[in-house]
């Protein structure tokens, strides 16, 4: 991101204001006889030229992103500690693998003896994924973490079925990220909240006293929102278990104990793993993501179509299977983001993933050890990849959390998460990850203690940031109020 | 040690020592040891070349589309990929970041956004678009449970017209059965299309929805204001899917002839194929429904200055606030396919989008012209139909068996229909684009003709 004097672009179809003919592409030349349209097509089915559309030269387009780009943050820039988010490095081999011709430009409908060494990739990936979680069955096809949410849940709803029985809730711990309810409800279940003891982690006589026989499962984070770990994790998954229920495990801070533990020992029936948190694939402004979900034996019948078996003559796509959920989505996954997923399994191998997790936990609890006293740590149990702050320091002087990140903008940082966990006031959630330098981690702590200083000498330098960025702070209160989610004509008078 | 861990040995006994720790174990210890595994059964460390090779290797042994004369659709097309599309995609500053929460620092993300919704809005013909669904199957899922919404779930039926695209039928029938939602499919006539009254009938005044394709799966195109009318007589919301989204370029999108949605797959705004994904959904309304509408949506604003600004808006619609009442559990949007779709549509410009899309219209009509000339055992199921750049081809044997014959004469002929069922012949569906040179043509009559 750059400090630029100028700081705003022009939106597309503010362009060629005088509408004259450019061209940004040079299309292929028509080498067949020309057809009009008209004389084959319905005419009142015809599109009229649309004179709102501009047409610009290709360096206009360059310069149009380029420009825009710069009013970005991202990962390459600096620490981007968005908790829950995993804003870890983007390896640049990633790219390059999925770039490979073989991979882009192959058509998901070609016959399968073209398609042989794409199922073959996403063989591979099934398997490290079962050898990271102690998992028995996978499956690549969620777009993303919520659709494997999903996935998992209508597994366990299939799975009850089966067993002729017919459950209506779904319980979550109220530090849950909100996808969890909101799948839950989705999938036709009630979604209801488990109260978390004073430590954090979950309440095991509440669990004990609403986990009966109309719980469908229990959605579980672990480690949960506040980077701790649910140590009583195996008495959660017997008391589920015992009473007929499923666990479902939310694998989105997965990145914190890959090679020192694993999902299938500690009960999980079915787990979603965030490859864009994880396994380094890019966040790509929001996404696309991939959320390949891995599940116990019980659920290992329900899986969604198609399936890759791999057979004698090699691999194939399996479509039909009476007791599966169906399918998700169109074809079988995010392929490119599977291939750049397998890339980083294979670069690090077991003691890099292993060290990954190692370094992501000491950068956390060294950014805890920097910041407890000078921020306020609600729960102060053991945490692992993120640690959760609040404001309640700096409310005193009226600076509340978002002032707080907002002023980290001006110093170069990417704030915390601030929106959830909801059990936390005020929160600020770290995640540092593994990848930046530990001068990185250092200068981040400073800027954070620096702005706790301000936030006593001078409030209202932190309640009025940011400053220094290429808008001011941004009325989202009038975005929500005088809705305009499109450019139109009436805009140019 | 690995390059992508910032801290070497020393750096962590470095940290440890501040922390009063001896090892990073003891950072563990709240892990029950009954869950505990100490390392993992999988390869050592690999440096680049050994990716390069062995992803090259596994890449390589798939026949790319590029490789020979291709004209598969079908849901998933191989149109121009101008090289700045890649180069834009490419800059960390857009790759590397991650969904706009902090507008501040984020104003590139959020303007291609709401350039994205703007472009999606002219195209479809409607007054709202977001900013982009997983793709085209599960935009259509979106587009059902959005109807189910806006009649506040007092209508249990949708009418789901035979020839949407039978893979995103599936997709569907994955969440309308979770939902309890009745789906009933309404055939095509013999002309390949569908009949404004049957679909009329089907709906009654039960249905929430009335969903169609256009083109539809047979590449025919459809008449949508009949079809629009027809759904409204019983009160139902009218939905269109569009899986080729060049086709508007040519033709008018639904919200033109009333349709309340217009949604769909818009890969072939320059997204790879890549095997299936990542594709692009996309979803558009009228504005009085924009509140039930799923998935993340930018807003304009200003800053405390004054500045025109963006950032993300009504997440009050979405599960990070909502939790269990959020109108649909989606959480990403698939941003950097929005955004390379922007710079696609950018790129072409609203007259070279008209020229690419008659482009891929007159080099199918030529082709169907050559194979009408041919004749026996050749023909063209549903002749007298309007196409857009794709129609069904009926020859001598199933569709899977010309689909393999023809490629080992060296040509992709389409895509057979032979697996996906339906009340159509069993053949081939053939698309042709603006990146189907003569040559192409050539080549498929050549292996058509020995094939005969």
């Amino acid at each position: 991101m750059k400090r630029r004097a100028i700081r705003s672009e022009p939106l597309f179809f503010e362009r060629n204001s005088r509408r004259v003919r450019r061209q940004g592409y040079l299309l292929p030349a028509l080498d067949i006889p020309e057809v009009e349209p008209s004389d084959v097509l319905p005419a009142e089915l015809l599109r009229e030229p649309d004179p709102h559309f501009p047409d610009i030269s290709e360096m206009e387009v360059v310069q149009h992103f380029h420009r825009l780009s710069q009013l970005n943050y991202a990962v390459d820039e600096g620490l981007y500690p968005l908790g829950s988010c995993t804003m870890k490095y983007n390896p640049r081999i990633n790219e390059q693998t999925a770039r490979l011709p073989g991979f882009a430009s192959l058509h998901p409908l070609q016959p399968q003896s073209q398609i042989q060494g794409a199922l073959r990739l996403i063989w591979e990936l099934e398997e490290s994924l079962k050898t990271i979680t102690g998992m028995p069955g996978a499956t690549l096809q969620p777009a993303a973490g919520a659709h494997g949410e999903l996935t998992g849940i209508l597994m366990i709803r299939k799975a009850l079925e089966a067993r002729g029985e017919k459950r209506d809730v779904v319980l979550a711990p109220d530090s849950a990220h909100g996808t969890n309810p909101a799948t839950a409800t989705f999938a036709g279940y009630r979604a209801q909240e488990i109260p978390s003891a004073d430590d954090g982690t979950v309440d095991l006589g509440a669990l004990d006293r609403m986990m009966d026989e109309t719980v469908a499962a229990l959605m579980l984070t672990v480690p949960n929102t506040l980077g701790l770990f649910e140590h009583q994790i195996l008495e959660i998954a017997d008391l589920v278990h015992s009473r007929g229920g499923f666990i479902y495990m939310d694998g989105a801070n997965l990145n914190s104990f890959v090679g020192r533990a694993l999902p299938g020992l500690m009960g999980a029936d079915a787990m979603h793993i965030n490859l864009h948190k994880t396994f380094s694939t890019p966040h790509g402004g929001g996404g696309p993501g991939a959320g390949p979900v891995t599940v116990s034996e019980a659920l290992l019948p329900h899986l969604p179509v198609p399936k890759v078996i791999r057979g004698d003559d090699g691999f194939e796509l399996q479509w039909e299977d009476p007791a599966s959920i169906g399918q998700m989505r169109g074809f079988y996954g995010n392929f490119l983001i599977l291939v750049r997923a397998l890339t980083y399994i294979w670069s690090l191998g077991a003691d890099g993933l292993r060290s990954m997790s190692d370094v992501a936990v000491l950068y956390a609890n060294l950014i805890r050890h920097r910041l407890s006293g000078v921020y306020h740590l609600k729960y102060d149990a053991p945490s692992l990849h993120e640690v959760v702050f609040d404001d309640s320091i700096q409310t005193r002087s009226e600076v509340q959390n978002i002032d707080i990140a907002k002023r980290l903008l001006d110093y170069g940082f990417h704030p915390p998460t601030m929106s959830f966990p909801l059990i936390v006031h005020g929160a600020l959630m770290i995640e540092p990850t593994e990848s930046v330098a530990p001068e990185e981690i250092e200068a981040f702590c400073e800027a954070m203690i620096a702005i706790a200083n301000e936030a006593e000498s001078d409030p209202e330098l932190v309640r009025s940031a940011p400053h220094d960025t290429p808008v001011k702070r941004v009325d989202e209160v009038r975005a929500a109020r005088n809705l305009k989610v499109t450019w139109t004509p009436e805009d140019e008078a | 040690m690995h390059p992508w861990v910032g801290a070497g040995p020393e750096d962590r006994r470095h940290i440890l020592a501040e922390l009063g720790l001896k090892s990073i174990d003891d950072l563990f210890a709240s892990i029950p040891a009954g869950v505990c595994v100490d390392g993992l059964d999988l390869p050592p460390a690999r440096d680049e070349d050994w990716i390069r090779h062995t992803l090259g290797d596994m890449a390589s042994s798939n026949v790319a589309m590029d490789s020979i004369p291709c004209f598969l659709g079908a849901g998933v097309y191989r149109h121009v990929q101008p090289s700045i599309v890649d180069a834009v995609l490419s800059r960390a500053e857009f790759f590397t970041s991650y969904t706009p929460y902090q507008p501040e620092i984020s104003q590139g993300t959020l303007q291609v956004i709401f350039e994205f919704q703007t472009l999606i809005s002219r195209l479809t013909g409607l007054d709202v678009a977001n900013a982009s669904l997983y793709d085209g199957a599960t935009a259509l899922v979106e587009a059902v449970l959005f109807s189910h919404r806006v009649l506040r779930g007092r209508r249990d039926l949708v009418v789901i017209a035979e020839t949407i695209h039978p893979m995103y039928r599936r997709v569907l029938d994955t969440y309308t059965e979770a939902a309890g939602i009745e789906v009933v499919i309404v055939p095509p006539g013999i002309d390949g299309r569908l009949d404004p009254n049957s679909v009329r009938e089907m709906a009654g005044d039960r249905a929430c929805c009335v969903a169609v394709q256009s083109p539809n799966f047979l590449g025919i195109v459809e008449d949508l204001p009949q079809l629009a009318v027809a759904a409204h007589d019983g009160g139902a919301i009218a939905v269109e899917v569009v899986t080729e989204a060049v086709s508007l370029g040519l033709l008018a999108g639904g919200g033109s002839f009333g349709f309340d949605v217009v949604c769909g797959e818009a890969q072939s705004f320059g997204v790879a194929p890549g095997f299936g994904g990542p594709h692009l959904g996309f979803f558009a309304c009228a504005p009085k429904n924009l509140r039930q509408m799923p998935g993340r949506l930018v807003g304009e604003t200003v800053d405390e200055d004054g500045t025109r600004a963006f950032c993300l808006t009504l997440s009050t619609r979405e599960q990070h606030i909502r939790r269990a009442k959020a109108t649909s559990n989606i959480c990403t949007n698939q941003g950097l396919m929005a955004l390379a779709a922007t710079v696609w549509l950018e790129a072409m410009g609203g007259s070279g989008l008209r020229e690419l899309a008659s482009s891929c219209f007159v080099r199918t009509e030529e082709l169907k012209r050559r194979i009408t000339d041919v004749g026996d055992p050749w023909r063209i199921a549903y002749p007298q139909s309007p196409t857009f750049n794709e129609f069904l081809l009926v020859g001598p044997g199933n569709g899977k068996e010309l689909v393999e014959r023809l490629a080992s004469e060296g040509v992709l002929a389409g895509v057979p229909t032979t697996d996906w069922g339906g009340s159509w012949p069993d053949g081939v569906l053939v698309a042709v684009t603006e990146r189907n040179p003569v040559t192409d043509l050539d080549a498929l009559m050549g292996a058509m003709e020995r094939l005969s």
